[in-house]
């Protein structure tokens, strides 16, 4: 492999590593914060990437707008839907059994499924990236690297950011933070705990919608793509640690790197190699590599 | 008193349960016969389920991963147009499943609750890449199971799998086999162990019980028998493909057992029957025209509202029917030896 | 209690630390049979710690455990069980969902456990069942054999808690607060058994109520902060000046 091709593996592990970790971000927060396991993020994931093949006309004729107007309309849609989500749905798994919560979601999943098959069909589509995001850059002397993958990178990175300031510095972040801890107390400051909640999952799920949309013109709009990044997202929550964003920050790197590196090196065999990952640290570590947090 | 007239009554529902199954085929159509052969096959599977999650307290969403392995050894293991003897094919395929049971048992029993609901998923999705992705599952057409197995003993053939009669009696009877064996275990030592560490595992460990021994027993059993239910169902489709290991279907058993009711064997039992039955309900074209293709979306809604209105599952019906009617108090599971009844 | 009485379980240094906090530091004790040894202190004084490093949940950061002069530090909590360790805790851990009688004859089958008799109804073994029942009458529980655990009362819970322990025969009963949330009558008769249990085992008592603790122990050890301020005789704690300072409040 000559060093143009490993730098070009390189950043793909980095854009595959960060979407990850945005999607997997809200997972292990839904579930550290709210104690839900919620199987239905994937479909969030996969609505954002049919999102962004069904908004663009619309919002291209309705308001003339193009790209960045369409990810703002979408992620509008998604905060709103994440908000009554919570509130028709979410709200009342939190007291359930994890195996309840599991089930429940897992119907979730078929209702969307359908919902979007209903809606939009089920075939594949691909999505243009905005002109001006759709060159190239050149790397050593032949090759070249699409720059609307480094633009997602860059979306990642900055949410990413975005997300531990929130938490790290901001009041609302402290009150999460306490909320998650400690319910009780924090209702009794006077916290509208039941809100905060609201928020903190149509956060999740917006985070999750962006995602998508920002994913389509690369990973391509079909129905069992919400599934499939579901599974490998809770490989990030183990390998990393529930709760613990800094662990599914690494544990997304690595996945990205060996699922890369993976497919090209050993192309038949690179399903499996996330999972004897998986495997090979769950012998190390059983509960991950951090503790929430 | 009230537990002897209970056991009494629950013994009789599973006799006449397994009664009407024996007799069913005089009136069953080819269709129906088949039918009710993979119901009986997903029974058997719903109860390896209830050995773990009901009588254990291990919540497994990757059950489909032995169901699948049990499946794909009956068609690897007699690839050619001579049938194979049933009395080393069984209980090789078993082995197969018991033995990815072990190796998926070793590692997910290191973690707990949620944990584990997500490892155990993502060790199946692992056997599922590797018979998707990999030459030796054949990739997503499947592969072919060209000469059902045959029992037999002196130069004659006592039991051919390739015959729908066969194969149902032959269902029925391990069915049965199960459903006895399970009864009888969980009333046993280990039984009572199992039931102990689903109610409270650190007291079973400071009482002096080596819990991980036990919940990896109790992995490796259930995932054998959820072996066996997959060589059935391979032995009777004769094709196996990938979606055997599928999340799909571990989440559809897991539906099943808690549609049934959880903690109970019989639960295990209804709970695949109405599963199935409500599958057909939403997929039937007479009901639903052209709607029922969006079947999964009547099944998911009726995944949600059987969760949230039936905790207790369908076994609880009684018992709310009489407290509604009648106004008697729910007895609940509270009587002297809780724990997995039949 | 003679000088040559048979030591059970002896703790030689035990220090827990938990990053940067030190929880505890440097405990040593002996239990011997015929006496209860009781530890008090106030909260976060490391008690809960100490009983857990002994029973064997936590594994300690420095020091040594024995258990019948066999060290067992290294041990799991449930092969300390075997070897004559029973442990109570603070909060009722019986399976409120059985029956009082099979709450104990469960412990009890921890001794004979054969899992590999799969054909065998559980209720048919005499030795656990022989077990229990005499567990069961010894804690005073003996008319509620078949009551479901869950609707005994608090301190019923607390009686069946000490009876699970005795079901599995130890010579060492470490007892994480037996009286907590009970009320007079039901304080006495756990006295009442405690005493009777004395002569035949070793206790370990972690203790918040002072009237019981100085009437039934033997030997006294005050913890603060994680380390033992007096250690001795009920008389020579009660008169320590540590002691009155750190945590009676002073006479």
């Amino acid at each position: 492999m000559d060093l143009a091709t490993f730098l070009i593996q390189c950043l793909n592990s980095l854009q595959y590593g960060l979407l990850l970790f945005l999607v997997a971000s809200g997972l292990t927060l839904i579930f550290g914060i709210m104690g839900v396991i919620n199987l239905a993020h994937g479909s969030f994931y996969m609505i954002g990437a049919y999102m962004a093949y069904a908004l663009a006309p619309v919002v291209g004729s309705t308001f003339g707008g193009g790209f960045f107007a369409t990810l703002f309309v979408g992620l509008v849609l998604a905060v709103i839907f994440g908000y009554l989500l919570e509130w028709v749905f979410f709200s009342f798994l939190y007291e359930r059994e994890h195996l309840q919560q599991v089930l429940m979601t897992y119907g979730l999943i078929l209702v969307f499924e359908e919902l979007r098959s209903l809606l939009v069909g089920d075939d594949v589509h691909g999505v243009q990236p905005p002109d001006f995001l759709a060159g190239t850059i050149p790397l050593g002397e032949m090759m070249t690297y699409p720059v609307y993958r480094l633009f997602i990178s860059g979306v990642c990175l900055a949410l990413a950011l975005g997300m531990w300031f929130v938490f790290a510095r901001t009041r609302l972040g402290m009150m999460i933070r306490a909320g998650s801890t400690n319910r009780e107390m924090v209702q009794s400051l006077g916290i509208d705990i039941k809100f905060l909640y609201r928020v903190v999952f149509a956060a999740g799920v917006a985070v999750a919608v962006l995602a998508g949309m920002v994913a389509a013109p690369v990973s391509s709009v079909y129905p069992g793509m919400g599934n499939q990044v579901l599974i490998i997202c809770f490989v990030v929550v183990v390998i990393g640690g529930i709760g613990s964003i800094r662990g599914a920050l690494l544990a997304a790197l690595l996945i990205g790197v060996v699922d890369t590196f993976g497919k090209v090196i050993f192309p038949q065999a690179a399903g499996v190699l996330v999972y004897v990952l998986m495997a090979l640290i769950l012998l190390w570590k059983p509960s991950g590599l951090f503790k929430a947090g | 008193m009230m537990a002897d007239t209970h056991s009494r009554s629950r013994f009789a529902f599973v006799a006449l349960c397994l009664a009407a199954l024996a007799v069913y085929p005089l009136a069953a159509g080819s269709y129906g016969l088949d039918l009710v052969t993979k119901i009986m096959v997903y029974a058997i599977f719903a109860l390896s389920l209830e050995l773990l999650v009901g009588a254990t307290g291990l919540v497994c969403f990757g059950h489909a991963a032995f169901f699948g392995i049990g499946a794909y050894a009956a068609v690897l293991l007699a690839p050619g147009y001579e049938p194979v003897s049933l009395g080393w094919l069984l209980p090789a395929s078993v082995g197969a499943a018991a033995l990815y049971a072990l190796f998926m048992g070793a590692l997910s029993l290191r973690t707990q609750g949620v944990y584990f609901i997500m490892v155990t998923l993502a060790f199946a999705q692992m056997a599922y890449y590797v018979v998707h992705d990999t030459p030796l599952g054949g990739g997503t057409d499947g592969i072919y199971l060209d000469a059902k197995p045959v029992l037999a003993a002196g130069g004659n053939t006592l039991i051919d799998l390739d015959q729908p009669l066969a194969i149902y009696f032959f269902t029925l009877a391990c069915l049965a086999a199960v459903f006895i064996f399970l009864a009888v275990l969980l009333r046993s030592r280990f039984g009572r162990a199992l039931a102990g560490i689903k109610a409270n595992e650190q007291r079973m460990r400071a009482t002096g019980f080596s819990t991980y021994p036990y919940k990896l027993a109790a992995f490796v059993i259930s995932g054998a028998i959820a072996g066996l239910a997959g060589f059935l169902f391979g032995v009777k489709d004769g094709y196996v493909n990938p979606e055997l290991l599928s999340w799909h279907l571990s989440g559809a058993v897991l539906i099943m057992i808690i549609l049934g009711g959880l903690g109970h064997l019989r639960g295990a039992l209804i709970g695949a029957f109405a599963f199935a039955l409500l599958q057909e309900f939403f997929k039937s074209e007479a009901i639903f025209g052209d709607f029922a293709k969006h079947w999964h979306l009547g099944l998911g809604l009726a995944i949600i509202a059987s969760v949230a209105l039936l905790p207790n599952g369908l076994v609880g019906l009684p018992a709310l029917w009489r407290q509604r009617l009648l106004g008697k108090p729910v007895t609940g599971r509270g009587a002297p030896s809780a724990g997995d009844t039949p | 209690m003679t000088a040559a009485a048979e030591v059970l379980l002896r703790g030689t240094d035990i220090s827990r630390r938990w990053g940067g906090l030190v929880a505890v530091n440097k405990v040593s004790l002996a239990l011997a049979r015929g006496t209860v040894h009781a530890v008090i202190g106030t909260n976060g004084a490391g008690k809960s710690t100490l009983i857990n490093i002994l029973s064997g949940e936590i594994p300690p950061s420095g020091g040594t455990v024995q258990l019948l002069g066999q060290d067992v530090t290294a041990w799991s909590q449930p092969k300390r069980a075997r070897a004559g360790l029973g442990r109570s805790y603070q909060r009722n851990t019986i399976y409120p969902g059985f029956s009082v009688f099979e709450n104990c004859r469960l412990a009890a089958q921890a001794r004979t456990q054969k899992p590999w008799w799969w054909w065998q109804n559980a209720q048919h073994c005499p030795a656990s069942t022989a077990a229990a029942h005499a567990a069961a009458t010894r804690a005073g529980l003996d008319d509620q054999l078949d009551r479901p655990a869950g609707l005994l009362s608090h301190g019923q819970k607390r009686q069946l808690e000490i009876a699970m322990c005795l079901a599995t025969a130890p010579e060492v009963l470490l007892l994480d607060e037996p009286l907590a949330g009970m009320g007079a009558e039901e304080t006495e008769r756990m006295l009442a058994l405690l005493a009777e249990l004395k002569s035949a085992h070793a206790i370990l008592l972690v203790e918040h109520d002072m009237d019981a603790v100085f009437r039934i122990a033997d030997t006294i050890t005050v913890m603060v902060n994680g380390a033992v301020i007096a250690s001795g005789s009920p008389d020579f704690v009660r008169n320590s000046h540590e002691v009155q300072a750190a945590y009676l409040g002073g006479h």
